[in-house]
């Protein structure tokens, strides 16, 4: 997953041990996704194994860096390249917790669905509100790695907003029209169905 | 983000607003309340036709409520005469649409200076305080511009300065990103986000969430009743210290 590529991409800048493959992902990706070293020696070591990357010879005695450091191997040079060619796949959608639950909730005898979404749409906009906050303190140029993370938590979050008013709406206009029954309940649930997989998508 | 919040600067109590009588009354809103305060942007979402629009005229004097107060800048509008609200209008409050709406034949900095020589203070006074308005907005260098000669970006900057040009501190923006691509509506929120830090007040109509959340706090509406509410913006950082 993005772990392994993240690491590879960044050894193909220059050869690096664990904290600094580590220190290096995190600043660049703004801290979202924290790593703990053990992931990261682990990653390095199948790296090696699958023959994408090897140490460093050591440069002899007398640097006094006597710390591992890993360079690309041409195997992992060429798995480089081919994952900034290729677009990243979804795949299966992940099972995403909020999709369950609204699917659940609509067809679920006395769950009160609106007020579900509501507290998840107040969530949800409380969340873009503190991306959009983080995004205010990076002076724009700045730090444009990190504002693009930052962008890309506001876009989902804002897909996911959307999303639930859509749902809310359907809900609404499928209980006025034939009463609050069972069909209102199936237009939920097929709308929280078929948005599983763009909001898995949206969550990364 | 923002300072210190100053005084309330625009109040709600109880608004309702109902267009027709007995059967066919339509309840624009219903017993809305709402305050502003300096330094403080609140944005209003809600579907078509869930009283976004009744709001917001409401709040800048262009309508007045069936029931319930409207206090704008400690002055409630009721206890006012036309000429009186007209006045407490112009002085207190600024308006920004989506299309603009600057005059194509004036300049940016006529555009600005326009509705304060309309308040009486003369045309130089008028044209210092547009060029300091523009400079506020980041575009004095394009004060002599004619709208045409202007990106949307831009036109939009020059309608935010009109808005809170002299005394004026309350700028009521109607989907003032709706006609500009992602990237330009975002550099005008944070103009306008600076102007409301800076000391203004904004109520911001959007239906777009990603604009809301320049907002301290979003309110929602639904068939004329607020619904939700974010609440008092809480402390950044929180959510990525818990790991996304």
């Amino acid at each position: 997953m993005s772990v392994r590529n993240g690491l590879l991409a960044l050894l193909a800048e220059q050869p690096m041990h664990g904290y600094q493959l580590r220190q290096e992902f995190e600043r660049r990706t703004g801290s979202t996704w924290p790593l703990n070293i053990g992931q990261v020696y682990t990653t390095l070591h199948r790296l090696v194994r699958d023959g994408l990357a090897e140490p460093v010879p050591a440069q002899g005695a007398g640097t006094g860096d006597d710390v591992e450091r890993f360079r690309l191997t041409d195997a992992g040079a060429a798995e480089v390249t081919a994952w900034w060619a290729q677009p990243v796949r979804r795949g299966v959608p992940a099972r995403d917790e909020l999709a369950i639950k609204i699917a659940l909730a609509v067809t679920a005898p006395v769950v009160d669905v609106t007020g579900v979404i509501r507290a998840q749409r107040t969530e949800t906009l409380r969340s873009l509100h503190d991306y959009t906050r983080l995004k205010l303190e990076v002076p724009t140029h700045e730090d444009l790695a990190w504002s693009l993370v930052l962008d890309s938590l506001v876009f989902a979050a804002e897909a996911e907003v959307r999303w639930l008013d859509h749902i809310e709406a359907r809900i609404a206009r499928a209980a006025h029209s034939h009463g609050a029954s069972a069909a209102g309940a199936a237009a939920g649930a097929a709308a929280a169905t078929q948005q599983a997989d763009k909001n898995a998508e949206a969550s990364r | 983000m923002s300072a210190a919040r100053g005084p309330v600067l625009l109040r709600l109590g109880g608004v309702s607003r109902t267009h027709g009588h007995g059967d066919i009354a339509v309840h624009a809103l219903r017993d809305v309340d709402l305050d502003v305060r300096v330094g403080e942007l609140v944005a209003v979402m809600g579907p078509s036709g869930s009283g976004k629009s009744t709001l917001l005229n409401i709040a800048g004097g262009l309508d007045t409520p069936t029931s319930g107060t409207v206090t704008l800048a400690g002055s409630e509008l009721s206890a006012l005469d036309l000429r009186g609200r007209a006045r407490l209008r112009r002085r207190s409050v600024g308006y920004v649409f989506q299309d603009f709406n600057l005059i194509p034949a004036l300049t940016a900095a006529e555009n600005v200076s326009l509705p304060r020589e309309l308040d009486g203070i003369g045309s130089r006074a008028a044209r210092r305080e547009a060029l300091e308005a523009l400079a506020d907005v980041g575009i004095d260098d394009l004060a002599d511009r004619f709208p045409d000669e202007m990106s949307g970006g831009q036109q939009q900057r020059v309608a935010i300065a009109r808005a809170l040009a002299g005394p004026r501190r309350l700028v009521l923006a109607d989907e003032p990103t709706g006609a500009l691509d992602s990237v330009t509506g975002e550099d005008v929120m944070r103009v306008l986000r600076a102007r409301v830090d800076a000391g203004a007040a904004g109520l911001l109509v959007t239906h777009e969430a990603r604009f809301a959340a320049w907002a301290d706090r979003t309110i929602f509406l639904r068939d004329g009743v607020v619904v939700d509410t974010t609440g008092e913006r809480p402390e950044a950082d929180v959510l990525l210290r818990e790991g996304v």
